[in-house]
């Protein structure tokens, strides 16, 4: 969903490498497989079997990081892009599910996680073979997106607050909370994401202004909850200046001077401020945030390559490499020093220094399901319902 | 022994058979023209009429919401919703519709007296040159093209900037419907120019000349004979125009404001979100308007001029 727009940044060199690499792949390396057995019950990971395959948002496995881990450990990897958590989603479960027996890793985001868990297409993993585990966030041990019943479905990788960007040249005083994107003020100068999950920021805000509706979860809403929510956001479209569908959309939107203020991510503010545009943002909370996890396929074929990776992808160093490369924030507060290392006071931008009750008052992604956590009936509106809903809206 | 007198016989008979076979295609030329044209309409009936097949049928599936995945049920549930008060989609067609219809009428507006001019009245030159400028843009990637407009339209853009400096207010045209439908105009009009051009060039003199001896003043002459003979020519421009703005679905996503949903933008978000059957349902819509489109077109003699 939110991925496509990032891409840009990314340079056309990587591409054609990462194919030079496929290609030598496709052409040298075929061997590996063989019997995986129970990789929840391993007390030890084995030797790699020369090969992983993941589904992967696109530079998930950027080749800045993973060329050393093919190195080092001769699982060379094989990617499949996905555009959105729908086709992730879908890439798992076809072939009979559980990734096909084709594929081992999955990158998903957490509006597909819980989807992937009750589907059975991934498999709990041993969390003490992933020794950087111990040092994550709090939130990202065992979050409600990746962990059921005390069983971990992978291991969570980064992360990213949703944030409000204003341009300090027109909003005078700075906006405090979320509630400048739904009043009158800024009429005509704001923006929010194309994005059904949307619907979610609109549910945390009414979470607090009408606690008459009872919304225990932006993400659990029942039928009377989601109207709510439907309402305040066709409310707010005539206070809009367009739904950014791409984060260089907003970028632009900002830079010529259409909107003044709106939501989106670290990554949009980082670009416009490295452009000299006089752009802050602020992280009202309590805020919406997206979290992903590599998850394991029930059916991975090299599910000890699949660990070395998890392994490897957690560590300082690497979290540091990925969350610049991507633009987001690791789960890892060790990778801080590695960060600031690669881009001078990038940990304090991507938020990575703030204290344990900052985190806490992030709701993470999760996919709308039927099944309500809250009061275990399942009268909550799926994604379908929820996509249906932002249609109407923007529609 | 057995296998030598078969390879004895097969020779003279494969010769036999190869010659009664032209004879047969020599009596029936038919039967030749079908052989020649087989493999290329059949490439085209899988590849063209065989995908709209394909989506046509499944325009009756549904999705399973909670795994996304495609039950090959049939049902008119899909178009049920397309249908149904107080849902979205009939709102997003007809805003659809709309903006298609003034493109179309705009670009007719626009493209009659330049074609006119070049095709009657410039000297071989000015022609020449004028074609160029007309094809040129079509050089350039339609997305370039799009992104500059985006620039032009902006607030800090070019328009408001030409506008600051003669002491005139902005015009926030910026993600509106109307700058949708300026681009629309500029992006799709050489498809409008170049037929009415063809049909303009093909008027003879001498029809003209008849009118005027006639007494029949300048105006006159437009509206009765120039126009009429022209009309294919028009419509034959309408059906780029107006199929190219139903289809599109990139200038309503970075031109368009927050009304600005056009039925590729829905079908688009569906699809990515695996809901291919609805997508398909959906994708119907401006196939039926074309189809009814392209029959009245036929009506007024549009494929004549193509």
């Amino acid at each position: 969903m939110r991925r496509i727009g990032k891409r840009s940044h990314v340079s056309v060199v990587v591409v054609v490498a990462v194919t030079a690499a496929l290609a030598f792949v496709a052409s040298g390396c075929g061997g590996g497989g063989g019997g995986g057995g129970g990789p929840s019950t391993t007390t030890a990971i084995g030797k790699g079997e020369g090969s992983l395959n993941v589904i992967e948002w696109p530079y998930y496995t950027d080749k800045s990081f993973a060329k050393p881990f093919e190195q080092k450990t001769g699982c060379i990897i094989h990617r499949k892009d996905a555009g959105t958590s729908n086709q992730m989603f879908a890439l798992m479960h076809q072939n009979g599910g559980g990734g096909g027996g084709q594929y081992d890793l999955v990158s998903a985001s957490g509006d597909a996680s819980l989807r992937l868990i009750d589907a059975g297409d991934v498999q709990p993993i041993d969390i003490n073979q992933i020794p950087s585990w111990k040092d994550f966030l709090p939130q990202f041990k065992s979050p409600a997106h990746n962990t059921v019943d005390g069983k971990h479905y992978g291991v969570s990788v980064q992360w990213g607050p949703n944030t409000l960007l204003y341009n300090t040249k027109q909003v005078n005083p700075a906006p405090t909370g979320w509630s400048e994107i739904y009043g009158s003020k800024y009429k005509g100068k704001l923006t929010v994401p194309n994005n059904p999950i949307q619907i979610a920021d609109a549910a945390l805000y009414l979470m607090q202004t009408k606690p008459s509706l009872g919304i225990k979860d932006p993400y659990e809403l029942t039928k009377a909850q989601l109207n709510a929510a439907t309402q305040l956001l066709v409310s707010q479209k005539s206070l809009l200046k367009r739904y950014w569908n791409y984060a260089t959309d907003e970028i632009t939107s900002f830079k010529n001077g259409d909107v003044w203020m709106g939501a989106g991510w670290p990554y949009q503010t980082l670009q416009l401020q490295a452009d000299k545009q006089p752009i802050k943002e602020i992280v009202p909370l309590p805020t919406t945030g997206w979290a992903d996890t590599w998850m394991l396929a029930a059916k991975a074929p090299h599910p000890n390559c699949a660990y070395k990776w998890m392994q490897y992808v957690t560590m300082p160093k690497v979290e540091a490499q990925q969350a610049i490369v991507f633009g987001e924030t690791p789960v890892n507060p060790l990778a801080c020093p590695y960060m600031d290392k690669i881009q001078k006071g990038s940990c304090a931008a991507y938020h990575l220094n703030e204290p344990a009750s900052y985190y806490s008052k992030i709701k993470f992604w999760k996919t709308p399901i039927a099944k309500c956590g809250w009061n275990s009936s399942s009268d909550c509106m799926d994604y379908n319902a929820w996509q249906q809903a932002w249609t109407k809206i923007t529609g | 022994m057995a296998i030598d007198a078969g390879a004895l016989e097969t020779g003279p008979s494969l010769r036999r058979a190869r010659l009664r076979l032209s004879g047969l295609l020599w009596r029936r030329p038919s039967l030749k023209a079908l052989g020649l044209l087989v493999p290329p309409l059949g490439a085209f009936l899988i590849v063209y009429v065989g995908a709209l097949g394909v989506l046509f049928v499944s325009s009756f599936w549904t999705i399973d919401s909670f795994t996304a995945t495609v039950k090959h049920t049939w049902s008119l549930d899909n178009y049920r919703l397309i249908f149904a008060q107080g849902e979205p989609y009939l709102r997003i067609a007809t805003r659809t519709l709309a903006v298609a219809a003034v493109v179309t009428a705009v670009d007719a507006l626009l493209a009659f007296p330049l074609a006119f001019f070049m095709a009657r009245l410039a000297s071989r030159r000015t022609r020449a040159i004028l074609f160029v400028m007309v094809l040129l843009p079509l050089w350039a990637s339609y997305l370039v093209r799009i992104y500059a407009w985006q620039t032009i339209l902006a607030h800090d853009g070019v328009i408001n900037w030409t506008l600051g400096k003669v002491g005139l207010p902005d015009l926030n045209l910026a993600y509106t419907n109307t700058a949708m439908v300026i681009v629309f105009c500029y992006v799709w009009l050489p498809f409008m120019v170049l037929p009415i051009y063809a049909a303009l060039e093909r008027i003879p003199e001498s029809y003209l000349e008849a009118s005027a001896d006639l007494g029949a003043r300048g105006l006159k002459t437009v509206r009765s004979v120039i126009l009429p003979l022209a009309l294919p020519g028009i419509v034959a421009g309408s059906i780029f125009t107006f199929s190219l703005t139903l289809g599109d679905y990139i200038t309503p996503l970075l031109i368009g404001g927050t009304n600005s949903q056009f039925i590729g933008n829905t079908v688009y978000n569906f699809i990515v979100e695996a809901n291919t059957p609805f997508a398909a349902a959906f994708a119907m819509i401006p196939m039926a308007i074309v189809g009814v489109y392209l029959l009245i077109a036929r009506r007024l003699g549009a494929f004549e001029a193509l």
